[in-house]
């Protein structure tokens, strides 16, 4: 069942990704983002991290990408047209260069997933509902205090910036 | 049974992905979503290993990615809003106000 769940979720990630980079029209894209995050909350939820996924669709799919689509529906560039000379051998550089990248993860990353098979019934434990909520606020609240905090103060001077940025600068 | 190590190629398959949007796309918005994409993707990864490990430190990490990338599409929002009221363009390759 996890099996079905995962290459469903999967396969349709990957190519909401796809769609992502490939669609010349920014709004359009902006909605493969939002099938992207969908699938991963998904993917979440099969990793028993109820409280993540439910994070992720509201932050990400709910503030991000309506973010997203506010602005390009704002600015008006969802049909900024890029030149298609220098497409071309963007597209024969990605077709090269990407599966290199690919490979060059996979081989960081496998060993290091492999070595860790012993854990693999902990793997399946981990697999019974539990209520993780509690787990991570405890965290929150006590090892990671000071990072939590500092994300607040992140938070605060992106707000700041943002507001900063965008208003129009008064004349004299 | 799905073994670990799928979610991890996924995770990789995506932030290559968004590594190639970055490189690939010239819309500056397009771009903020292809990074958005590899931030997600090493999401994957640290809940991929919080739940191998059994403990939940990973989500907690997860949670502080999601505030930072929060505050990154804030303010770069913010910088492709402002320089489209200057110059009219997001494009990245006219975007040459810092180059001399």
């Amino acid at each position: 069942m996890e099996m079905v769940l995962f290459f469903i979720l999967a396969i349709v990630a990957v190519a909401a990704g796809l769609g992502v980079i490939a669609q010349r029209s920014a709004v359009r894209s902006g909605l493969f983002l939002l099938v992207n995050f969908c699938c991963l909350a998904g993917l979440y939820l099969l990793h028993n991290a109820q409280f993540v996924a439910l994070v992720q669709v509201i932050i990400y799919a709910g503030a991000v990408v309506v973010l997203f689509l506010f602005v390009i529906m704002l600015l008006g560039t969802e049909q900024a047209e890029e030149s298609p000379d220098l497409r071309k051998y963007h597209w024969i550089a990605g077709l090269l260069l990407g599966p290199l990248f690919l490979i060059g993860i996979l081989w960081a990353l496998i060993p290091v997933g492999t070595g860790l098979a012993p854990a693999a019934t902990e793997w399946l434990q981990a697999l019974a509902p539990t209520d993780n909520v509690r787990e991570i606020g405890a965290a929150l609240l006590t090892d990671f205090a000071i990072p939590f905090e500092l994300a607040s103060v992140v938070l605060l001077v992106a707000i700041i910036g943002a507001v900063v940025l965008a208003k129009k600068r008064l004349e004299g | 049974m799905v073994p670990p190590s799928f979610y991890l190629i996924l995770s990789a398959i995506l932030f290559t992905l968004g590594a190639a949007g970055v490189l690939f796309r010239r819309n500056a918005l397009v771009m903020f979503m292809s990074v958005e994409m590899m931030l997600n993707a090493v999401n994957l990864t640290l809940i991929t290993y919080s739940r191998l490990l059994a403990n939940v430190e990973g989500q907690v990490f997860v949670l502080l990615v999601m505030a930072v990338a929060a505050a990154e599409v804030a303010v770069g929002l913010a910088i492709v809003v402002a320089y489209y009221r200057h110059k009219e363009t997001a494009d990245v390759d006219e975007m040459d106000l810092l180059k001399w």
